[in-house]
């Protein structure tokens, strides 16, 4: 809009034409677009089709940082990290054919994560378009399941249009992951260029208008309610509704239990929270979701990791499904009371009609459920005083020594679990993990975007020796651009979960899960990155407290046991409450 | 219980849209048995009218996933009482076999019409229900078919007044 007058216009071109709107390159069109959108940091990769947008880049260096990653794939995992923490837009470049296949993981991730994201591809030249060119691929087609919304630009006067639209979309609504595909054609044409931000779509109805009657409806049933139940989902955090969800705990005494991906919403410490869902969440929350009588479900969507057996979940409950996206209520459990919503604007609404009521016996059920498991897997977990160290322990130690305000970045498999269960999250959106795809690989490049989303605070990756080997070129990134980020890598030489369902499912028949890992603190060194490797209960504490005092990125790999098991443990497909501790 | 539904998608007019659509009934393993498109009354708003096999409850979630593609204004799964529809067949017939007496009154009791007439053959055209259309093939081969051609379902929802009147106020605030 307003922004082109900020931006410096190319002075020769604004002179020759009279024309009150610059006349540019569809390329500088693109960055300005973005650059007018907000955006400062860039993930991405040139090549070929790609190169007139980094051509044009090159003269708004001053405004925006590209972060040149190592594999397209960090570059989309990287505009995810820095996305979920700072709740911006992340944006990743790539060029066309390979440069935007390696794209897929991050985008389907993004979508499935409910990220935004705007990736720009570079794409062969509209004449070539079918023709099977050098570095062609459909990735319109490609990315059509797995993306919000996709387009393919074939005139440069029309992108800065596209991406308006692209912001617009990514961001609003329930988020999602956006690509915006150039001709190669487009980039080096040239257009006037007037930047109009994206306010509407007609087809498209981002924030549904809430229906003040089943506001009522769901007030009634949480009024009437004896175990009233909330289940904090990451809608939560999308929509900035820790507050309101908070104070209508508070206000009813209302327990709340969080999945992977609302970790952080509440923090840990708070009295009416009672941990974490799902297959390897904690044993009150699980178990409870048996015995409550109201769900209050708030921007999560019943994943089959968090319900289990579909048919026995909540079963004895009245379902109140606060949700955004309307394709999401009734997919998996039948709400009874759909508040079909943003959850901000659906939780103020509710906390004026629930009435203040206490629930100190069902509260109490969830304590003597968590002691059961603090006494039978937390304590020996958290506080071992022999054999091999524990992954708990030390991500307890992490928790306590950061404060529990670090962002703290996990791949995924058991050390995600046990990070997600021990770290004592304070703060919202300190939590980022891959939740729906599983993606292993995901955190390193993650972590480095977080770290430049938000780099006032410490950001700490935790990461399984089998899943810092996908992504492990990304500590070049990190060296170049010189991200601080800490990271640790718990070590059992196994792709540990798989060996787990092996152990218990599989009659311990260990098929290709055993690794021979190399020394990870040589390969951080040959990236110039300090690192220590531990193996010692008695070193681990001054270990991380060194890491904590580096200035910049460091390396920590710690060998745990090798043998491990993640509990409790709902086996897949089960009811959540045949939840097993041992 | 798996039977025939009619699905109705009311879409921008969008390269790659069909695709969009097509993709949610295959994830789902739902074959589509027609597939009818064209332009609405309103300028820039098409309708899809797709048929498939399936369960109402498969559909509703499919019919939600559809819905949230961007440039989807509406979705809807139709019972089929809910619908009046059509679908069109032609026929392609020898010449030759006009000179059986019976064709004429085939085609009069059938309430079909000859579209053409060649010197090698004729084309005949019938509108009805699919069983309906297959049914008149089986009349029309002791003459000798040739070629055979059935539309996708057009249809018409018997509750639909409102939702149009949404679509052209949609139309009338883009335009203002």
């Amino acid at each position: 809009m307003q922004q082109k007058d900020v931006l410096p216009m190319k002075a020769e071109k604004a002179d020759k034409r009279l024309s009150a709107k610059p006349v540019i390159s569809g390329s500088e069109a693109v960055i300005r677009s973005l650059i007018a959108e907000g955006v400062d940091t860039i993930f991405g990769y040139p090549g070929g089709a790609i190169m007139p947008i980094y051509d044009a880049l090159y003269d708004f260096q001053d405004q925006v940082h590209h972060i040149l990653v190592r594999h397209e794939q960090g570059a989309t995992h990287a505009a995810q990290g820095y996305a979920r923490s700072s709740g911006k837009v992340g944006v990743a470049f790539a060029t066309s054919g390979p440069g935007a296949t390696n794209l897929v993981t991050g985008l389907a991730d993004a979508y499935m994560d409910s990220t935004p994201m705007v990736c720009i591809t570079g794409q062969v030249a509209a004449s070539l378009l079918g023709t099977d060119a050098f570095q062609e691929t459909d990735v319109i087609g490609i990315t059509m399941p797995i993306t919000k919304w996709n387009i393919q630009v074939t005139r440069q006067e029309d992108i800065p249009g596209a991406i308006a639209k692209a912001f617009y979309i990514a961001r609003s609504g329930r988020p999602g992951p956006v690509l915006v595909d150039i001709t190669k054609n487009a980039q080096v044409g040239e257009c006037e260029y007037e930047y109009v931000p994206c306010t509407h779509i007609r087809s498209y109805q981002p924030v549904p208008e809430l229906r003040l009657d089943a506001v009522k409806e769901a007030a009634a049933l949480i009024n009437s309610a004896k175990k009233p139940y909330l289940l904090v989902g990451h809608g939560v955090l999308l929509s900035g509704a820790e507050k309101e969800l908070i104070a209508l705990a508070e206000k009813a005494q209302i327990p709340m239990a969080s999945t992977l991906l609302g970790l952080s919403a509440v923090p840990v410490d708070h009295p009416l929270y009672v941990g974490m869902l799902g297959m390897h969440g904690n044993y009150a929350p699980n178990i409870l979701t048996g015995e409550c009588d109201t769900v209050i479900a708030v921007g999560m969507r019943f994943d089959d990791r968090v319900t289990g057996d579909v048919s026995t979940y909540v079963a004895n409950a009245k379902v109140i499904h606060i949700e955004i996206d309307a394709a999401e209520i009734n997919k998996i459990i039948k709400a009874d009371v759909a508040l079909h919503a943003d959850a901000k604007t659906a939780l103020q609404a509710l906390l004026k009609e629930v009435q203040p009521a206490k629930h100190e016996e069902w509260l109490a059920e969830f304590r003597a459920a968590d002691k059961k498991e603090y006494d039978k897997v937390q304590h020996r977990e958290l506080y071992p005083e022999a054999g091999e160290l524990k992954m708990a322990e030390v991500v307890r130690l992490i928790s306590e020594k950061t404060k529990g305000e670090a962002v703290l970045v996990t791949d995924v498999g058991q050390h995600q679990m046990v990070a997600s269960r021990y770290y004592r999250f304070k703060n919202p959106n300190t939590n980022i993990t891959s939740g729906g795809m599983g993606t292993m690989g995901f955190s390193l490049p993650a972590a480095m975007g977080a770290k430049m989303g938000t780099p006032e605070k410490e950001v700490v990756a935790v990461i399984g020796d089998g899943c810092f080997q996908m992504t492990l070129q990304e500590l070049g990134t990190i060296y170049q651009s010189k991200i601080g980020v800490k990271i640790v890598i718990l070590n059992n030489n196994f792709l540990g979960m798989v060996r787990q369902w092996q152990q218990l499912f599989f009659d311990k028949r260990y098929s290709s899960t055993e690794m021979v890992n190399p020394d990870f603190v040589q390969i951080a060194k040959g990236f110039f990155i300090p690192g220590k490797k531990v193996t010692a209960r008695e070193d681990i504490s001054a270990a991380i407290d060194e890491m904590l005092a580096t200035d910049g990125a460091y390396l920590l790999e710690v060998v745990v046991e090798k043998e491990d098991n993640v509990f409790p443990m709902i086996p897949a497909g089960t009811p959540v409450t045949t939840i097993r501790l041992e | 219980m798996q039977k025939e539904y009619t699905v109705t998608v009311y879409t921008e007019d969008r390269i790659g849209i069909t695709n969009r659509i097509t993709i949610i009934f295959t994830r789902r393993g739902i074959n589509i048995t027609s597939l009818t498109t064209a332009e609405t009354e309103i300028p820039g708003v098409y309708k899809f009218i797709i048929t498939v096999m399936s369960t109402r409850e498969k559909l509703d979630k499919v019919v939600g996933q559809i819905e949230r593609l961007i440039e989807i204004h509406r979705a809807f799964v139709h019972e089929e009482e809910e619908v009046v529809y059509q679908e069109l067949a032609l026929y392609k017939i020898s010449t030759k076999s006009l000179d059986t007496g019976d064709i004429e009154r085939l085609i009069r009791e059938n309430q079909a019409r000859i579209l053409t007439i060649t010197a090698d053959y004729f084309v005949i055209e019938k509108t009805g229900h699919q069983q309906e259309l297959t049914d008149f093939i089986k009349k029309l081969e002791p003459y000798g078919l040739i070629e055979y051609s059935k539309s996708g379902r057009v249809a018409i929802i018997k509750w639909s007044r409102r939702f149009h009147d949404h679509l052209k106020e949609l139309q009338s605030s883009s335009e203002a």
